[in-house]
């Protein structure tokens, strides 16, 4: 029997209609082997965590050009948490300064993708942690995600 | 061109050998052997002689500066009589804050403003809207009413200066706040001068900053026209921009061909309107991006310059020659600056700008190095304009008009590049028009293919991108512009004001007199420069028109 695909949904969130990259994120995913929702322009956070529930996503890929992360990054988290899954993992690309990285993934951001990444490496990292499964850890200690 | 036609099938057949004993024999010697394509995938030949022009003829296909077909410059003078306009997009946190780099700008030389909206007011919304949060003054400056325009431009004469607005779904709004600005500065509407974007199809094409569906959006474009060539008469009421959809991984070509049609598209519209082709044809024009591949860009403008003027001349029977003028900005492109090492910025955007030069370009804005991180620093815009200043003053290029012109390379690229161009054009011809194409998804679908065969080609380094996929080093941070979220409380507690402070029985008479007149089909100019006066925000006023255009919701695909 083959190996369940990997569902991804990629959103882009915030007010911009910069599209390029994450329509090639797409196609690129899934001419990797990869089911792929594509939610299109300007979805607020409740939307992006409704479709990844409701589509039973591994994995979230945000697209981001118009410096509203920190503002909507963090909300989208919290949302999927208070929502039950928080389990889902969050990877995101687009303008988004090197500075604020560290806040990003303190707020629950797996991993950030720069300008300049190669389409090849964010899909060996998605087939790295998602292949096996992998969810978000939880915390030993409180057994909470 | 007799000589020319005899002599023709010898330099063919001679270059045929030197190609195929002398080239092409050295050339196994020659390590690695790569393929020499441009940015877009265009196959490049190793040389090109007269054998590739066989039907050149100098008359037809490029004449004088300033004769149709206008190949090699629409004005006689080109570059000797007046220089490019230098122009940098500019805009970043509340009103002041712009109105101040605009002053820096100006008092260093640069010549005309360019209005860079953020995103709240690109897609019609006031910052207090629920999708405006941590969108305030980020990716330009914050207008929500006439109260911040009026701050936006104090200080600066508006009859001293041209003007150029990026605003399109929402552009009519945008510019009947300008237009109040200039009367309250004690000037006639006849006296201003500048451009409005207004180009809504390559918003669903590429940028998507829509807002209403097409076929409304096309009436509101054609009211700015109407409004525009009888009471602002020295005002571009459209910039037909190539500029996003190549950013969005268009090719040259696709570039060419979909802003071309789209210009097409405009003028069939308004000739349904019942306006005369010489009243409204002279105060379109055009921009366009300048990409990486130096010789192509150069040869898509003057490929541009002859499609429009024959398309102008002949498909719509202009007669006045302003009409047949393709006009246009540059500005270099967006997407082919690099996060990695930013300092080489500097000199993918000389390059880019020096095409745009050569190209005949009639205004420019050079990227700043660090504009892949955020909206310029001052230093990083400074060094912008400079590049532009040097090649104007200091390169040379400048003193004799259209330098290419003649090049072997140059005129079959051209060549080339028009002919694709204009089978373009005969397909969304035959599709029904561009508004059909853009329901269809065609344009859209092209580009995302390109774009995405144009990713594949970098990750697999058949594409060399400096910094990025050869020749990497260790990032060192630079220092880039932040706004601060103080910005956004600024500019709440101002549009909290105005809604106090105005009078609200005239912005509501306004708001319904506008609905109205939207149901009616009226021209809408009049009554939005009523509601904008009365200080109905933007946001008011595009609301009262979603209640009778409706909104557009995209197809999603990827």
């Amino acid at each position: 029997m083959p190996a369940k695909k990997i569902r991804v949904l990629i959103a882009k969130p915030g007010l911009d209609g910069h599209d390029r990259g994450a329509k090639v994120i797409c196609r690129a995913l899934r001419d990797a082997g990869m089911e792929v929702i594509y939610t299109g322009l300007r979805r607020t956070p409740e939307e992006i965590v409704n479709a990844a529930i409701q589509e039973d996503a591994d994995l979230i890929g945000l697209s981001i050009l118009s410096g509203a992360h920190p503002i909507l990054f963090p909300r989208i988290v919290k949302l999927l948490k208070e929502k039950g899954a928080g389990d889902i993992p969050v990877i995101a690309g687009g303008i988004i300064p090197e500075k604020d990285i560290p806040r990003m993934k303190k707020a629950g951001i797996r991993e950030i993708f720069l300008p300049g990444t190669s389409t090849r490496d964010i899909i060996a990292w998605i087939r790295k942690h998602i292949e096996k499964g992998e969810k978000n850890p939880k915390n030993p200690l409180t057994g909470k995600l | 061109m007799k000589n020319r036609r005899q002599k023709g099938p010898d330099i063919k057949k001679a270059y045929e050998k030197w190609k195929n004993s002398r080239y092409s024999k050295a050339l196994t010697g020659c390590d690695p052997l790569r393929p020499f394509t441009t940015v877009s995938g265009r196959e490049i030949k190793e040389l090109y002689t007269p054998a590739d022009l066989p039907d050149f003829d100098f008359f037809r296909d490029l004449n004088f500066p300033g004769e149709y077909p206008f190949t090699r410059g629409i004005h006689p003078t080109m570059h000797r009589g007046r220089l490019w306009t230098m122009r940098q997009f500019s805009g970043f946190g509340t009103a002041e804050d712009t109105n101040r780099r605009y002053k820096y700008l100006l008092a260093h030389g640069q010549t005309g403003l360019s209005v860079a909206f953020h995103l709240p007011t690109l897609m019609g919304i006031d910052s207090d809207h629920p999708l405006a949060k941590g969108e305030v003054g980020k990716c330009g400056v914050a207008v929500d009413s006439l109260a911040d325009m009026e701050v936006l431009f104090r200080g600066i004469p508006l009859d001293k200066i041209t003007t150029s607005m990026t605003i399109n779904a929402p552009a009519a709004v945008l510019w009947a706040m300008y237009i109040a600005v200039a009367e309250k500065q004690g000037l006639s509407p006849k006296a201003i001068s500048g451009t409005i974007q207004n180009d809504i199809l390559k918003e669903y094409i590429a940028q998507k900053t829509f807002v209403f569906p097409p076929r409304p959006s096309m009436k509101l474009i054609v009211d700015t026209f109407e409004y525009g060539a009888r009471e602002v008469p020295r005002w571009n009421t459209i910039s037909i921009s190539g500029y996003h959809i190549r950013e969005a991984g268009a090719t040259a070509v696709q570039e060419l061909a979909f802003t071309l049609r789209d210009g097409i598209e405009y003028v069939i519209w308004g000739l349904e309107r019942g306006l005369e082709i010489d009243e409204f044809a002279p105060r379109l024009s055009f921009f366009f991006n300048s990409h990486n591949d130096f010789f192509e860009e150069i040869a898509k403008f003057r490929a541009a310059r002859k499609i429009w003027a024959e398309v102008m001349r002949n498909r719509f029977r202009a007669r006045n020659p302003r009409s047949w003028w393709l006009r246009f900005h540059t500005q270099t492109s967006g997407v082919s600056l690099m996060a990695q090492k930013p300092y080489n910025n500097v000199v993918r955007v000389a390059v880019q700008a020096l095409a745009a030069v050569l190209g005949g370009t009639q205004s420019l804005h050079t990227n700043s190095l660090d504009e892949t991180y955020a909206l310029p620093s001052e230093d990083a815009v400074t060094i912008a304009l400079r590049t532009q200043q040097i090649l104007a003053y200091e390169s040379g290029v400048v003193n004799t008009i259209d330098p290419l012109g003649g090049s072997y390379f140059v005129e079959a690229l051209t060549k080339e590049m028009e002919a694709e161009a204009n089978s373009y054009i005969r397909k969304i011809d035959d599709m029904g028009g561009m508004v059909r194409a853009i329901e269809m998804g065609f344009p859209q679908k092209e580009i995302a293919d390109s774009a995405y065969r144009y990713q594949k080609a970098v990750d697999a380094k058949e594409k060399i991108v400096v910094g990025v996929n050869a020749f990497e080093m260790r990032h060192e941070p630079i220092p880039i512009l932040e706004i601060d979220e103080a910005v956004a409380r600024q500019q709440l507690a101002r549009l909290r004001e105005v809604k106090k402070s105005r009078g609200k029985a005239a912005v509501k008479r306004s708001l319904s007199d506008l609905k109205k007149a939207a149901q009616d089909d009226r021209n809408l100019m009049p009554h939005l420069l009523k509601c904008v006066k009365a200080y109905a925000t933007l946001g008011e006023i595009m609301d009262a028109l979603k209640d009778v255009f409706g909104e557009y919701e995209e197809p999603v695909a990827f």
